[in-house]
């Protein structure tokens, strides 16, 4: 096969993959992009983006078919008519739940980053000083002046609308203007600053929509169908981003179909000399040589080609060295809160579906607030008129119920928090013995579950969420848990973790595997800790600085 | 599972030699008091469903469910989103209420005029409401939820109904809002 010689080979097209192959071609070198699942086109693919509620066939359910079909994916919301072939499908991609785990995939060009959430926040000093403080797990190597100059980079690039609100524990960014707060939200934010005097705050999310065009992208039309793949390229995505970027350098090969089997080490040279390719389509066994190698594929599948690499020289692969690979499993616990009715605005409404909320950021164990555990966690939320799905028992059939349907129906709030988990060395992933894909490899067995720290703050989530909602006057506040199962937060964490030292650490400060200098790895996987905060933004800045480094030691002859 | 007598003359007709020839023929003629069998809904079936849809939600200003289709869109997800026991709830439902409407008011459900039908089908909502669900005619409430959803989710429904804005282009936090204005589909 020509050309199977690259400069370097990124693993994975989502959101660190496509960082890192947009920075590594605008830097002049000939990247190879692998993705393992099919590819989608920008705008071209986003096949149900325009489809009106009334072209669909289950208005937004499911069928028996689509649940039978899908074990894991119906476990949540994830599973809908619209988009289903975007999510891995568990029948060809099993993994194995010694505890139970909810694992959501994307296995198609962009990954996940056509799905994701887009909320988008730094992590601060707070959090990686963190681990070093409470003698928890080990010391992130890198701190927030390491990686703000990035952060702002990849801002800039990715489009972040939020607002600047000054607080050491949610540092400010390089932002487009934030989205509006309706009056409800506005007022509510209002009397809780107010009655904490300034210690929580409700601010808008901050998010990867933009508000301001970039370029070859239109600021967002306020759809909220986000999920289905975005024709005006309102958010950032590997397709309408940073894969353009890349492509317009003339610099990268984008290769769908090709499930990276491992990383091939030269033990000799104590360095990686490619990887060997396994065609999802023919089963065709392909090797790729590059000076370079990132792996980008999501942090638990990052991590399973390690498994998988260089078991003569180490039989728990590249990275096992440490005995940390696979180990520190971290997600956000999430799904308790509260939410609660608001009297009054009968005579306020609002128009666009805004695809984001409020955000109140971490306000627990700093400036004096002391709790019986560590850590904390933010929320989420939003104030909104209710449509024509409530319940309305008392009305009888008829133009009655028609005509109330019809109208919007009264204010309410819900918030709902999102809690950072301690990276506990016993949370594991690692190959199964005996479980394999459609492709006969060996797949993840999930072992890990939240502990008595997050158990404690899960309480808090409702309390702080009701002190808060009746504060600003709501009423009928109600609190809730809905329970949460490991993995469900989809912000898969840890298990190839950055550290200072390489006895007890995967990844290096500059995310460079420590047994291979020329394999980095900056996607979840490298996360030491957690934070509360959803963790993308950080891959992206990680990825971005990572390629920096690397270029520049290639160039130093050093790789 | 339960198989019914459709299917079981259907199977009894393969085991004879695979031929269907008169099946259908002996299947219409075997239907007592034109009872929905299976989940094999014939279009009188489905207008029979639209006019249920319609009493709940009636022509007013704005056309009503039939007009939208609801008595097709019944079908789909009974077929398609509904569970085994679900179906046979909502089977059984439609057969008793044609069946009970017949006997206390005197006249068929669809030779009935609208108030007759609202104010049955308002009763049987009352029972469920008031009574335990467990012996309450649960069909009722999965009418309410097919009609609310079908409609609402519409062409019509979403378009006139409601104010259906497929891309708004910006967002207003604390627009003004007087009683009577519709709400936005979505």
């Amino acid at each position: 096969m020509a050309n199977q010689e690259y400069d370097a080979i990124v693993v994975g097209s989502g959101i660190s993959g496509g960082w890192a192959a947009k920075e590594l071609t605008e830097k002049g070198l000939k990247v190879l992009m692998l993705e393992r699942g099919q590819n989608v086109e920008h705008v071209k693919d986003y096949k149900t983006a325009t489809q009106a509620p009334w072209e669909t066939n289950y208005r937004g359910r499911r069928s028996i078919e689509m649940i039978e079909n899908h074990p894991v994916l119906r476990r949540d919301y994830v599973l809908n008519e619209l988009n289903v072939d975007w999510w891995a499908q568990e029948s060809e991609s099993p993994y194995v739940e010694k505890k139970p785990f909810n694992w959501f995939r994307g296995y198609q060009v962009g990954g996940r980053s056509l799905l994701w959430g887009r909320q988008s926040y730094r992590i601060g000093d707070i959090d990686f000083e963190a681990n070093l403080k409470e003698g928890i797990a080990v010391d992130w190597p890198i701190r927030y002046k390491d990686l703000a100059p990035w952060y702002s980079y990849v801002e800039k690039f990715a489009g972040i609308s939020g607002s600047r609100d000054g607080l050491a524990q949610l540092p400010d960014g390089d932002f487009q203007p934030a989205m509006e707060m309706n009056c409800v939200e506005k007022d509510v934010a209002e009397r809780v600053k107010n009655h904490f005097e300034g210690k929580r705050v409700i601010t808008m999310g901050r998010v990867a929509n933009i508000t301001q065009p970039l370029e070859g992208r239109t600021n967002c039309q306020y759809r909220n169908k986000c999920w289905l793949g975005c024709p005006f390229g309102a958010y950032f995505s590997t397709q309408s981003s940073t894969l353009p970027a890349a492509m317009k350098t003339g610099n990268l090969t984008l290769r769908p179909w090709s499930i990276v089997t491992r990383v091939l080490y030269d033990k000799d040279a104590q360095k990686a000399t490619g990887v060997e390719v396994l065609d999802a389509e023919t089963n065709e066994t392909i090797e790729y040589n590059a000076k370079i190698i990132f792996l980008c594929a999501s942090a638990f599948n990052s991590t399973a080609i390690l498994m998988r690499s260089a078991t003569d020289v180490w039989e728990g692969g590249l990275g096992s060295s440490s005995g940390e690979l696979g180990h520190n499993v971290m997600d956000h616990h999430f799904r308790a809160g509260a939410n609660g009715m608001v009297d009054g605005y009968d005579d306020k409404y609002y128009f666009g579906r805004r695809p984001n909320g409020i955000y109140i950021p971490r306000f627990q164990n700093i400036d004096g607030d002391k709790r019986d555990y560590l850590r904390g966690f933010g929320y989420q939320g939003a104030a909104s008129r209710s449509g024509w799905s409530r319940e309305i028992a008392e009305l009888n059939f008829g133009a009655p119920l028609k005509e109330a349907l019809s109208e919007p129906g009264p204010w309410s709030m819900g918030i709902t928090a999102f809690g950072e988990i301690l990276p506990y060395h016993e949370n594991t992933i690692k190959l199964s013995k005996d479980t394999k894909d459609k492709w006969g490899m060996e797949v993840l067995e999930m072992d890990a579950e939240i502990k008595e720290n997050e158990l404690k703050m899960r309480k808090d989530m409702m309390d702080d969420a009701a002190e808060m909602l009746e504060a600003a006057g709501l009423r009928n506040v109600n609190t809730y848990d809905a329970g949460y199962t490991f993995g469900q937060g989809i912000h898969e964490m840890g298990t190839a973790r950055m550290g200072r030292d390489p006895k007890t650490s995967v990844l290096n400060g500059n995310n460079q595997v420590w047994d291979a200098k020329n394999v980095f790895v900056t996607d979840g996987a490298c996360m030491t800790s957690a934070a509360a905060q959803n963790p993308s933004l950080t891959y992206m800045a990680l990825t971005a600085r990572a390629v920096d480094f690397a270029v520049k030691e290639l160039n130093r002859r050093n790789l | 599972m339960a198989i019914n007598r459709r299917e079981a003359l259907k199977s009894m007709v393969l085991m004879m030699g695979g031929t269907m020839i008169g099946a259908n023929v002996i299947l219409t003629g075997c239907a007592p008091e034109d009872r929905i069998e299976g989940l094999e809904f014939s279009e009188e079936d489905i207008a029979y469903m639209d006019e249920i849809g319609e009493t709940i939600i009636p022509t007013t200003d704005t056309p009503g469910a039939k007009e939208a289709g609801v008595g097709s869109f019944m079908v789909v997800m009974v077929k398609e989103t509904y569970n085994q026991e679900q179906q046979e709830t909502f089977v059984n439902g439609l057969n008793s209420l044609k069946k009970n409407f017949k006997s206390e008011i005197g006249v068929a459900f669809m030779d009935a005029s609208h108030e007759q039908r609202l104010n049955y089908l308002n009763s049987l909502n009352e029972e469920l409401r008031s009574g335990d669900s467990e012996n309450g005619p649960k069909y009722i409430s999965m009418l309410k939820d097919l009609t609310v959803l079908g409609y609402f989710t519409s062409e019509i429904g979403a378009t006139q109904a409601l104010r259906y804005v497929e891309t708004p282009g910006k967002y207003d936090g604390c627009m003004d809002y007087k009683k009577g204005d519709r709400a936005f589909a979505l």
